[in-house]
């Protein structure tokens, strides 16, 4: 293989990594918030995006909706959704041990797997195209309008998400919960608000997600969010848990790497490096790329 | 109360009767009509396949008794539900040849229905043919790997797909290289691809790019990006629509206009949607049967059947029609209504025309048989051509 046809496809293969990372890093966002702020790996999330593409599906099939209403419609059921789930499922734990309220958590992602294929059957879906892929090569490279839009919308929510949580009245409640949730409590913050209006926001952020892959891929089924639910935990960790900035960067970093895995190495040990980083990470830097190593208060 | 008791001695009695009757030889007692059995996916999850196949079976039992029968008798179907499930396909088929008294067993469709009876009518002695089951094991013991004497079915087994599509791949679209993608989380597709790969490389091409990818995976661009620098004039692809769909889309949109194939996990309704229509131009499958093909025997079925039952014949049905006549034929050059002859002419069928393509069983009780290729065009599925083995 010559140097130019080695070059075009490293760039081909690095858009590819964009494209895949920037859906990584939409779901790995709201992740990495419920982390930042309850110190809860919610492993629902990957299925709250898959409900996003569906109430995403419906606004678009049955009411007719085009891009922009269908998608604000499914973050805002998404986001009723959160709360709803964060009321039932976790409120109730929240004095439990951190190991309670993770099996908890994995218990409601099944709980939404399979209801979801009560309710909507196992087949996939085929996603109508609300806006259309146009194609453009840049000499021998193929970039896809929708890659771009999901890349920018990623940009984007990450951008208000760091506002909200830096600027706003919320913002500064859900930091100061993560900081110290009795002594918020004592400085007379509604912790209960704080924590549904964190997994509303959340929810939101992966339903924005599911609808963008459902348009992209234009297929969703009631099982789609498992393994990017689980590779956007991985990006969240290589970001730096916790941390907004640290889940865009660490999203692309993980489509990037498969993507160069599957394309120069062999599309089998793909699943293999994004997992490979994790442990790789856990063992040289568990607090991630962003991460300052503190120690936790004990 | 009384009336149970009087349905209780008659069950008693008719199954010990039953038994007597088989201990002298079979259904032979009976002088007009011939039973024979089917063992098919009356309820659950797979319902739709046993109702297309009872519906053929009966159509075909219909035609040949207009025509007088076989040996001037009658033939009469049983049907016995087997609920979908493997242990209720055993019971069914116990049912079948001990309490029946039937002759021969048609069904069931699932591989693993078929394999889990077939104990019970190897002892009985009495022959099955499967007109779906896909899996090796049918017909072959897992444990022995001897061929199940009293086994056998219509539809050709998997891998066989990859041979008919590599000839396909060479002979009429000429290629001379091909790249394969490899699903490989499932054996259906891993058996295909590597089927494909040898025969291909025997009729002189050449293997580009061998990848594979899982299913539930969406993202095949950092792949096909990859195949597409190994310049193949053929693309490969034996998984299921799921992903199939998803691969034919990304890889246009990369430009690869290649044509691109795979086997009947392509078959459904659903490619078009998630693929586009556009995109799936210049795409092949293989299958089992296609109700366009021209031969006069599929055209009567089909313009039957659709009078019949109001809707065009599935796969299940052609081949279960297949496997009605096979049953009717080998009852016929036995010349006998005992089992085991009628399992020895089944063995010997040779060159047997059927809707689906002609049968000559092998060694294995495997069907040597045509397969068609279908294109896809607009959207729409077209008969391409049929191969021969």
């Amino acid at each position: 293989m010559d140097m130019g046809s080695l070059l075009h496809q490293f760039l081909q293969q690095l858009i590819n990594g964009i494209s895949l990372g920037s859906i990584y890093a939409l779901i790995a966002l709201g992740y990495t918030m419920i982390y930042g702020i309850l110190k809860l790996i919610n492993f629902a999330h990957g299925d709250i995006y898959m409900l996003g593409a569906y109430f995403g599906f419906v606004a678009t099939t049955m009411f007719g909706f085009s891009f922009l209403p269908a998608i604000l419609f499914a973050m805002a059921c998404a986001a009723v959704a959160g709360i709803i789930i964060e009321r039932i499922a976790y409120r109730p734990m929240r004095n439990a041990p951190r190991i309670a309220i993770l099996i908890t958590a994995i218990g409601v992602s099944f709980l939404l797997e399979y209801g979801m294929m009560l309710i909507a059957t196992p087949q996939p879906r085929t996603f109508p195209a609300v806006f259309s892929a146009d194609v453009y090569h840049l000499g021998p490279l193929v970039v896809n309008s929708q890659q771009v839009v999901i890349l920018v919308s990623a940009i984007i929510l990450m951008a208000v998400l760091t506002y909200i949580v830096q600027y706003t009245k919320i913002g500064k409640a859900m930091r100061a919960v993560s900081f110290d949730a009795d002594a918020a409590r004592l400085m007379g913050i509604n912790i209960d608000r704080v924590i549904s209006a964190t997994f509303a926001l959340g929810s939101a952020l992966a339903a924005a997600g599911g609808v963008l892959v459902g348009i992209y891929y234009n297929s969703i089924d009631p099982l789609m969010g498992m393994v990017p639910g689980i590779k956007a935990f991985v990006a969240a960790v290589l970001g730096g848990i916790g941390i907004i900035p640290g889940a865009m960067v660490g999203g692309i970093i993980l489509g990037v790497v498969e993507a160069m895995v599957s394309g120069f190495i062999s599309s089998t040990f793909r699943d293999a490096a994004a997992f490979g980083i994790l442990i790789i990470i856990l063992l040289y830097k568990p607090a991630g790329i962003f991460g300052k190593n503190v120690r936790e208060k004990v | 109360m009384k009336r149970v008791s009087k349905v209780l001695t008659a069950l008693v009695l008719g199954t010990v009767l039953a038994g007597l009757a088989a201990g002298c030889g079979g259904g032979e007692k009976k002088a007009d009509t011939i039973k024979v059995g089917a063992n098919l996916e009356m309820t659950g999850g797979s319902a739709s396949y046993g109702i297309s196949s009872k519906n053929a079976i009966e159509l075909a039992f219909k035609e040949i008794n207009e025509k007088g029968g076989i040996n001037g008798k009658q033939l009469e179907l049983v049907v016995a539900d087997n609920k979908s499930e493997a242990a209720e396909a055993t019971n069914a088929m116990q049912k079948l040849v001990s309490q029946d008294n039937v002759v021969a067993v048609i069904g069931p469709n699932l591989s693993s229905s078929v394999i889990a009876a077939s104990a019970i009518n190897n002892s009985a002695k009495v022959l099955d043919i499967a007109p779906m089951a896909t899996n090796p094991y049918v017909t072959v013991d897992q444990a022995s790997g001897k061929t199940k004497d009293f086994n056998y079915r219509t539809c050709f087994i998997d891998p066989f797909q990859g041979t008919v599509m590599a000839k396909f791949a060479t002979a009429e679209l000429g290629v001379g290289n091909a790249a394969v993608l490899i699903d490989n989380s499932s054996d259906y597709a891993k058996g295909l691809a590597q089927f494909f790969k040898e025969n291909f490389v025997k009729e002189g091409g050449a293997v580009t790019a061998e990848e594979s990818y899982l299913q539930k995976d969406t993202d095949f661009k950092a792949t096909l990006t990859k195949i597409k620098a190994t310049n193949p004039d053929f693309l490969y692809v034996p998984g299921y629509y799921q992903e199939v769909g998803l691969i034919v889309k990304q890889a246009r949109e990369l430009g690869m206009n290649m044509p691109i194939a795979g086997g009947d996990g392509w078959d459904s309704a659903k490619m078009p949607e998630i693929a586009g229509a556009a995109a799936l131009n210049n795409t092949y499958f293989s299958s089992l049967y296609s109700p366009e093909d021209s031969s006069d025997i599929n055209k009567n079925f089909v313009a039957a059947y659709e009078k019949a039952y109001g809707q065009k014949p599935d796969v299940f049905a052609a081949l279960s029609y297949d496997s009605a006549l096979l049953v009717a034929e080998a009852i016929k050059n036995a010349g006998s209504t005992e089992p085991a002859k009628i399992s020895e002419a089944m063995a010997k069928i040779n060159g047997f025309s059927g809707v689906s393509g002609s049968v000559t069983f092998d060694d294995k009780h495997n069907p040597v048989k045509s397969a068609v290729i279908l294109e896809y065009k607009d959207g729409a599925q077209s008969l391409k051509t049929k191969i021969n083995p």
